[in-house]
């Protein structure tokens, strides 16, 4: 059964973790990747504040289990994205 | 707003046809999960292709592993929303994911297969991980 996303970035539908240039780590479903950054959807943000698990706990446990969301839709600017990965190849 | 039944129907038919129990209400599913003994397993169905169209052909395969679990069972995301959200309540302390699996033995959740472990992966490869998981798990007989 194929998709019904044709047209979009091929990380589309795909759960990914975006760095940024900040603390800020997100971790969502890639809808699509433009000229306004990374648009996710479902998607939490970690930033490694007070109260909050380390960085790497926090990947190891989005990583078993998958994230809550805080938003249901995001736009993470293009200029503070460092790094896209899958979060299924971490 | 769910899809169109006529449009889901060929998706849930992919488990239904092979035997996979579908829970279309809540006490379907607290029907289905009161039972505990021997191992169960629970396919979060899902319209989008992007993970669901591996999850479905991955289940199937897993399912002719000769540790293939006692009880099978399926709920449909967006679709089911009542039976769905009953399910999830079972699993509470997992962020809700489509399509996901999850397995239990003895009433205990051992094993739960999220969304993006499904993503971008063939349904072979989602089907060596449940197998893995269905071995690990199996029933031991006395």
């Amino acid at each position: 059964m194929g998709t019904f996303h044709q047209g979009r970035d091929p990380l589309h539908g795909i759960t990914v973790v975006v760095e940024t240039d900040g603390p800020e780590l997100y971790v969502g479903r890639c809808d699509d990747v433009d000229e306004r950054g990374v648009i996710l959807h479902d998607a939490d943000v970690h930033r490694g504040g007070e109260g909050e698990a380390p960085r790497a706990k926090y990947l190891e446990n989005a990583t078993r289990f998958g994230v809550w969301k805080k938003f249901d839709r995001i736009v993470v600017p293009r200029a503070r994205v460092t790094a896209i990965r899958r979060l299924g190849e971490l | 707003m769910p899809y169109s039944p006529l449009l889901v129907r060929p998706m849930r038919e992919e488990l239904s046809s092979i035997g996979v129990q579908e829970l279309l209400t809540a006490a379907d599913v607290d029907q289905w999960m009161s039972e505990t003994s021997g191992t169960a397993m629970l396919v979060v169905n899902s319209v989008c292709g992007c993970a669901a169209g591996m999850a479905r052909p991955g289940v199937r395969a897993a399912l002719e592993s000769e540790h293939r679990p006692d009880r099978v069972a399926t709920v449909f995301a967006g679709q089911d929303l009542e039976a769905t959200a009953r399910a999830r309540g079972y699993i509470a302390d997992i962020p809700p994911s489509s399509p996901s699996i999850a397995l239990w033995k003895d009433g205990e959740l051992v094993y739960f297969l999220p969304r993006h472990r499904i993503e971008g992966r063939s349904a072979d490869q989602v089907a060596a991980d449940l197998q893995a998981a269905f071995a690990e798990h199996r029933a031991v007989v006395a």
